[in-house]
């Protein structure tokens, strides 16, 4: 084994050479030094209303975690299990929380125009997000297997026609709706979301109308 | 003209408002997410520990 001396040591290579620099360096820089997982925050986060974003989060995360253990029964396996009829309703509830969270932390980021201090991308993958997750939850709906989602796919159909999309998005198709709730929009979700986070992270917190701004040391 | 009724179909129990119709189930949700809102504004925030400012950190 021979070792190499005049290797350049990491973080000295030449960037405008190498991708992966390149790649490193644009990670690295996506928020400031320690803002990644800070453990002292503002003291204008000293409130519950700050608690809904972190809160939606944690519902997030149960409910993938329930809609993995859901893939693994398979597509009937609710109907016919108590172990999957109840993963179903730790799915269904954690979704429920998931939006009741969301808007909450909605209302709150809108009463304090959270837009404020270059934070308009922040509140705008937000509005996405929220939009993404709709049309997810819509097609877990349309993934039940049962009258109700037979029922939902035909009341919907109309709609999705009038906007011009049923040729490739066929609410009737229980199969391809599975598919799109499963893969498809969990992904955009979950990219969506941590592009939300970086920004917050990037960003900081906004604070309260009349409290000064610590990432601009200035009045917000 | 608009007039508020509870409609009582064999699916739920539904607020009829003008062009406004709405199951009762919903509307009670609607409402507990304003009251849970409200509450995250006024209910006071319990601190575990005291906030340092960063000059204190750095003079310990």
């Amino acid at each position: 084994m021979t070792t190499r001396t005049d290797s350049p040591a990491p973080g000295d290579t030449d960037e405008a050479g190498s991708w992966t620099a390149r790649l490193r360096s644009r990670i690295v820089g996506l928020v400031p030094a320690g803002q990644a997982l800070p453990d002292r925050q503002p003291v204008y986060l000293a409130s519950w209303i700050y608690v809904f974003g972190v809160l939606t989060l944690s519902a997030l995360a149960v409910v993938i975690l329930s809609g993995g253990i859901l893939a693994i029964g398979g597509a009937a396996w609710w109907h016919v299990s108590s172990l999957g009829l109840f993963v179903n309703s730790l799915h269904l509830w954690s979704v429920e929380l998931f939006f009741g969270f969301m808007v909450i932390h909605l209302w709150g980021k809108f009463w304090m125009a959270a837009w404020r201090g270059g934070r308009a991308m922040t509140w705008i993958t937000g509005m996405v997000l929220f939009l993404a997750s709709i049309g997810t939850a819509f097609t877990g709906y349309l993934s039940q297997a049962n009258f109700a989602s037979q029922w939902i796919s035909a009341e919907a159909k109309d709609g999705i026609n009038s906007i011009g999309v049923g040729a490739f998005f066929n609410v009737l198709n229980p199969g391809q709706m599975l598919l799109w709730h499963v893969v498809l929009l969990p992904f955009g979700v979950g990219a969506l979301t941590v592009i939300h986070v970086i920004l917050v992270r990037r960003h900081g917190v906004v604070p309260p109308i009349d409290a000064a701004d610590p990432s601009t040391d200035k009045e917000a | 003209m608009s007039t508020l009724s509870i409609v009582t179909e064999s699916a739920g129990r539904y607020v009829h408002w003008g062009v406004v119709l709405i199951s009762v189930t919903n509307l009670l949700i609607i409402a507990a997410m304003v009251v849970v809102f409200v509450l995250a504004l006024v209910v006071p925030f319990g601190s575990g520990h005291e906030q340092a400012t960063d000059q204190e950190r750095r003079e310990p």
